[in-house]
């Protein structure tokens, strides 16, 4: 019984409930005449192009600048990416890596001016981080209308001027992934294209966190204090963490438009930060703690649930609470790591 | 005693009240380029003052009692909303509805205040990302109880409120019963044309339940748990010392700012005269938060003086801007969006500005302290 | 004073053990009312144990009560919690100061005990809605302030007093207490400037004349010469002597604290085999460190080759300030020269890439990753520093943490050092004091330094474990010729093991004496008497 315990708590209770909710969604499901294959193609999909953006927390979380709130920075560095490239009327393969190729200047110089803000406000990062994203969001909104795009694909049909607020990626990148490499057996359909680019990146990720760098990263994170006395440069190590986590933020929004079909800009990318926070910290991280293991599990959780949810939810009680469930349960995660006692300590 | 002003001070003074200069160079430029007409800006702020200080005096409290931002007024904002959905569907009208509705929201208010400072003592130093958080995840209960509870298991059947499927409220409540009764209670109109047409509304009772509060806050700064909310804002430690409670005292300062919170938002609504069942809430308390920071507030520190400047500016800036936009780009739409980027920009600003400052204090100390002992060794 | 006083304050036989180590033993002492009795101890003597079990803290509960007797009036008390000491009449102010910045000195005096006035709205909401009634207040604070019989501002703010007001504040507000009958003034002079430190003994008398006895714990001896009646000299729990303050000397004061003779009259290095050349490795010279209760003024000091130099000196007179200084983890000025040439101050990778490296005595901030495995703590100074346990990929353009060569260093010093864990990847948190502490010591040695701080090397770890550790830096000294230099509040553990040691006192060197010097002469060095010749 007390080992039983210890297992529950090893795991954290919320991650061990999701679970097991999630496993009688999919128990649930055939009874209520959904098909598992479809379900499962579906859970793949979103995890496809989601997990990118929840990879994103990872360097942050590790160099003790918490959670990244201010994903929508990276979101806005991808969205400038993608515009350009689409600006640019070339279509196919080719576009999505102009997309990655524009995006990651600005990913690099909004990562940087951003890690040094967030160097000058140690110990309140996830507040301002917050802040950070609306306010970029919100400029950005402004910019969308009075930067000079040209493409009669993204800009408004009758003035001529201004971007729409969503824009086809058809003909560009549209599935660019999702289509590679796709393994159908009936109605199960999976794309290794989306799960192999996000293993590259996710590899990535874990080598450099095993290179001297990414030690001294890491050791930055544990206890700053540490890592001063051992000559390591905090603020160097942060700014690097934060601009890699920007650029993950951008390729993680290229990757989210591939599979979704459209650039959502203006307020699109406002609160796109909190369903990747909620779907680390389900993953079982905490404010100061994260590895790949946690990006998988709890990209797969998180969409899971979002997933399985309605439509499970809807055959049986004919009412779509889904929506209301999921900012229920990914907002409750936020607030669970962030009032929990073992997450304060560093 | 009289001081002279160095250019030192003048740095000082300038540094400390940025944000407010901003916001009046801001105005001052849109002005002009707007084009109203004074009479019209006039009667547009005093509307703004009734609508809003209610609520923006509501985060005093908690600044007081050294937990920040209280985000987690949006709790107290939706048990004003509850409130008011019952006395719709009640058909309770005019200011017996307004008393009742502020009847229903109180115990709502006070359980949520309680539940949003126990969790805000478990968070200790990051008491506004969790206040934050927590009005995020109150939302989704909300909106549970509201979108799915509603007369499906809290029965509430008028069709005014509630959806055609029979359960769940509208988007959008008409609160004509309810409307400006505060306000139309008893106004006075100045400079009004010889119909009784425009002019300028002065809906006085609305503006004495505003100066009662006032009166509120500063009585309560001079009580014991105002003076022990101080105390423990300052330093926890030292108050548990002195044998303050210190959990409970927090507690208590949430308690009491959701609850006004609550009467804030009912005041707000029924100056509105709609109630947005899904949306009210969650701007109210981002608009509330920048116009006190507007007003020159941080956050450790806010008074009375910094709601009412900061409403005027924040809500002057907010009549500006579409026209200004408009006038100035040809697009409305733009000041708009100019609009949510200041808001969200100025809550930004005053929070890096706050860290900046008391780091740059820390510093400003070592600093002196070194140059004390180079001159002792000299 | 009179014989007539009544006597306050008895304890018979007190003692008092923490997991089977006696820290306490048979304290025996009176105190009358309206007496000042000076307490002087070394750190570690008992002295805040016993003040610890006068106040009924909850530690000494917690960790299994104390033995023997507390009488005050001549009658038993046992005190469940530092409450019931206040109903008693007993006030205490500590060393760190513990009020708020944003109140006057009036309503921090009168803190959570400020006079109320009842209104309407109270009967409504309960008794914390009584307005606060500052005229009262105001009243009660000037009251207690000249009682005490010094020059205190009630309105100033206690952000903007001088250190001294801030300490007036503290003392007033014990006083403002209702029949405080007996004071503890734990260090009150420390921080003070001399003028400040004269009014407040004026003031110690001032009470002491209104009846009030005092418990002066202080370092200062020449304060407790004019002030106290009489003196308790603490030492390894023991009352050693009592002393009549009238007729007793610095220097026998001093001697007493300090003790113990151990025989050590041929120079270490000789009996030991080892050679110390002349030859100066690090100098130090007008070095300043601003560190938060241990600042460092003025400090000029030399190392030579091959030798261990103790640093010792009392708690927070800037001992620990100095190796915290050099290696740049606390703003720091001055000169400071490792083999000819120059080192900057505050850059902690400048101190390390020249070969000096630093056991902190704060393990558990400062030196360890307690939430990593102990391969990670061991090995990453070295790994940063000096691009050690890595393998280079692509011409050294991916730096690869070598895992097999991390491994196979921690077990060499797990065993080298006999470290009690489970395995080279227990999380540092779980390991004991003294294991973290090897821990500490591997990681240093991991970096092959040339020269060697270690601070605090024994603090807080049994005696077992202490004996290893102190075994390992001689041997790791003799075995490699690597400079030592240890920072230790203990001085006989820096007489065992060092071949000079410098005393700290009041942030600066008071003296440097050869270890085999009897400790008497450390004792006076250590109460601030300059005995700059004895060299």
């Amino acid at each position: 019984m007390d080992k039983a315990m210890e297992l529950v708590k090893s795991f954290g209770l919320p991650r061990l409930i999701i679970t097991l909710f999630l496993l009688a969604l999919f128990v649930i499901a055939p009874f209520a005449g959904i098909n598992v294959a479809s379900s499962v193609t579906d859970v793949l999909g979103r995890f496809g192009q989601n997990a990118i953006m929840v990879l994103a927390m990872v360097p942050m979380i590790h160099s003790g600048c918490g959670l990244n709130f201010g994903l929508p920075l990276g979101i806005i560095s991808g969205l400038l990416g993608a515009t350009l490239a689409i600006e640019t009327g070339i279509q196919g393969p080719v576009s999505f890596l102009l997309a990655i190729l524009y995006s990651t200047p600005f990913a690099l110089i909004f990562g940087w001016g951003y890690g040094k803000l967030l160097n000058r406000v140690k110990g309140s990062e996830m507040m301002i981080a917050t802040y950070v994203g609306f306010s970029s969001v919100a400029f950005m909104s402004i910019m969308w209308l009075i930067l000079p795009y040209h493409s009669p694909t993204m800009v408004w049909g009758y003035t001529g001027q201004g971007l729409r607020t969503t824009i086809s990626t058809e003909g560009f990148y549209y599935h660019i992934l999702r289509d590679t490499l796709n393994l159908r057996i009936g109605n199960l359909s999976i794309s290794f294209g989306e799960i192999i680019f996000f293993a590259l990146f996710a590899f990535i990720i874990w080598a450099f966190l095993h290179t001297k760098t990414g030690t001294a990263m890491t050791a930055v994170g544990s206890n700053p204090v540490f890592a001063r006395a051992s000559g390591i440069n905090i603020d160097k190590q942060r700014t690097l963490s934060v601009i890699m986590s920007t650029w993950l933020g951008a390729l993680g929004i290229l990757c989210y438009q591939q599979g979704y079909g459209f650039v959502q800009l203006y307020q699109g990318p406002m609160y796109m930060a909190m369903p990747a926070v909620s779907a680390i910290l389900i993953g079982g991280a905490s404010v100061n703690k994260a590895n790949i293991t946690n990006v998988i599990i709890g990209t797969i959780l998180y969409q899971g649930i979002v997933s399985m949810t309605p439509s499970v939810m809807n055959s049986l009680i004919h009412t779509d609470m889904s929506e209301v469930l999921r900012i229920i349960v990914s907002n409750g995660m936020i607030l669970y790591a962030l009032t929990r006692k073992t997450g304060a300590s560093r | 005693m009289k001081k002279e002003i160095t250019s030192k001070d003048v740095r000082k003074f300038l540094a400390n009240n940025i944000v407010p200069i901003i916001f009046i160079v801001l105005c001052a430029v849109c002005i002009p380029i707007a084009g109203y007409s004074g009479q019209y800006l006039v009667d547009q702020i005093i509307t703004r003052i009734v609508r809003n200080s209610f609520l923006v005096l509501s985060l005093l409290i908690p600044i007081m009692a050294g937990m920040g931002l209280n985000f987690g007024m949006t709790l107290g904002a939706m048990a004003g909303q509850i409130g008011l959905i019952f006395v719709t569907s009640w058909n309770v009208v005019s200011i017996p509805g307004l008393l009742l509705a502020a009847i229903i929201a109180t115990p709502i208010a006070v359980l949520l205040g309680w539940f949003c400072g126990k969790m805000l003592n478990m968070a200790k130093g990051r008491e506004m990302i969790t206040s934050y958080m927590i009005s995020f995840f109150m939302n989704g209960v909300y909106q549970l109880i509201v979108l799915y509870g509603m007369g499906a298991l809290i029965p509430i059947h008028s069709n005014r409120v509630i959806l055609p499927r029979g359960y769940g409220v509208r988007n959008t409540v008409d609160l004509l019963d309810v409307r400006k009764s505060i306000d139309n209670f008893w106004s006075i109109r100045l400079f009004a044309d010889e119909n009784g047409m425009g002019g300028l509304t002065i809906p006085l009772l609305t503006l004495i339940l505003i100066a009662i509060l006032c009166v509120i806050i500063i009585w309560f700064r001079k009580t014991k748990i105002g003076q022990d909310m101080r105390a423990v804002g300052q330093d926890m430690e030292v108050a548990r010392e002195a044998g303050i409670k210190v959990e409970r005292t927090r507690i208590l300062a949430i308690i009491i700012s959701t609850v006004f919170a609550a009467y804030g938002m009912i005041i707000y609504l029924s100056n509105m005269g709609t109630l947005n069942t899904y949306n009210s809430h969650s701007q109210i308390g981002m608009f509330s938060i920048a116009a006190l920071l507007v007003g020159g507030a941080s956050v450790s520190k806010a008074s009375i003086k910094n709601v009412f400047l900061g409403i005027i500016l924040f809500h002057l800036m907010f009549i500006l801007t579409p026209q200004a936009g408009r006038n100035l780009i040809g697009q409305a739409q733009i000041g708009e969006f100019f609009r949510v980027f200041v808001s969200y920009g100025v809550i930004t600003l005053s929070l890096v500005l706050y860290e900046i400052r008391t780091r740059r204090e820390k510093a400003e100390s070592a600093q002196t302290l070194a140059i004390e002992q180079k001159e002792a060794q000299a | 004073m009179s014989e007539m006083t009544n006597t306050l304050l008895e304890m018979q036989n007190v003692s008092k053990e923490y997991n089977g180590n006696p820290v306490l033993k048979d304290v025996n002492f009176t105190l009358k009312e309206g007496e000042v009795l000076g307490l002087v101890g070394e750190n570690g003597a008992g002295k805040s144990t016993l003040m610890n079990i006068l106040f009924g803290m909850d530690v000494i509960q917690q960790t299994g009560g104390y033995g023997g007797k507390v009488l005050i009036d001549g009658k038993e008390v046992k005190f469940a919690s530092p409450l019931d000491a206040l109903k008693a009449g007993i006030g205490m102010v500590h060393q760190e100061f513990s009020l708020l910045p944003g109140f006057t000195a009036a309503e921090n005096i009168l803190l959570n005990r400020e006079p109320e006035n009842k209104s309407v709205l109270s009967l409504v909401f309960g008794d914390r809605a009584n307005t606060i009634d500052r005229k009262e207040l105001q009243k009660e604070a000037i009251a207690a302030i000249t009682k005490l019989g010094v020059e205190l501002d009630p309105d100033m703010l206690v952000s903007e007093m001088p250190v001294g007001h801030k300490q007036f504040t503290e003392i007033s507000r014990e006083i403002s207490k209702s029949a405080i009958r007996l004071l503890v003034l734990d260090e009150p002079t420390a921080v003070l400037t001399e003028k400040e430190a004269d009014m407040l003994l004026k003031a110690i008398k001032n009470l002491a004349n209104q009846g009030i006895a005092v418990i002066f714990i202080t370092h200062r001896l020449q304060e407790i010469l004019d002030v106290c009646n009489k003196v308790i000299v603490m030492r390894d729990g023991r009352i050693i002597r009592e002393l009549d303050a009238a007729s007793t000397s610095i220097p026998e004061m001093a001697k007493l604290m300090v003790g113990r003779e151990v025989s050590t009259d041929k120079p270490k290095a000789e009996s030991d085999g080892r050679t110390i050349s002349d030859k100066i490795v690090l100098s130090v010279k007008n070095l300043w460190v601003d560190m938060p209760g241990e600042t460092v003024r003025d400090v000029n000091i030399e190392v030579r080759d091959g030798e261990i130099l103790g640093i010792g000196g009392l708690a927070g007179q800037g001992k620990l300030g100095i190796p915290n200084g050099i290696m740049g983890l606390f703003p720091a000025g001055g000169k400071v020269v490792l083999n000819g040439s120059e080192i900057p101050l505050n850059n902690p990778r400048a101190c390390l890439d020249s070969s000096l490296a630093f056991v902190s005595e704060d393990r558990r901030g400062v030196g360890l990753l307690l939430d990593e495995s102990l391969e990670w703590n061991i090995a990453f100074p070295a790994m940063q520093i000096q691009n050690k346990f890595l393998k280079n990929y692509l011409g050294g353009l991916i730096k690869w943490r070598d895992q097999d060569a991390i491994r196979e260093v921690t077990q060499k010093y797990i065993n080298q050092l006999q470290i009690k864990c489970t395995s080279s990847l227990q999380k540092a948190k779980e390991l004991s004091g003294g294991n973290q502490q090897k821990i500490c010591l591997a990681k240093a040695f991991a970096l092959e330094p040339k020269l060697l701080f270690v601070s605090e090397p024994t603090r807080g770890i049994d005696i077992g474990a202490k004996a290893l550790v102190l075994q390992a830096l001689r041997e790791y000294n003799k075995k490699h010729g690597v400079t030592i230099v240890m920072i230790s509040s203990e001085l006989e553990e820096l007489r065992q093991i060092c071949d000079r040691i410098a005393i700290i006192t009041d942030g600066s060197v008071s003296g440097i004496l050869p270890a085999e010097r009897p400790s008497e002469e450390f004792g006076i060095l250590m109460v601030g008497k300059s005995k700059k010749e004895a060299m």
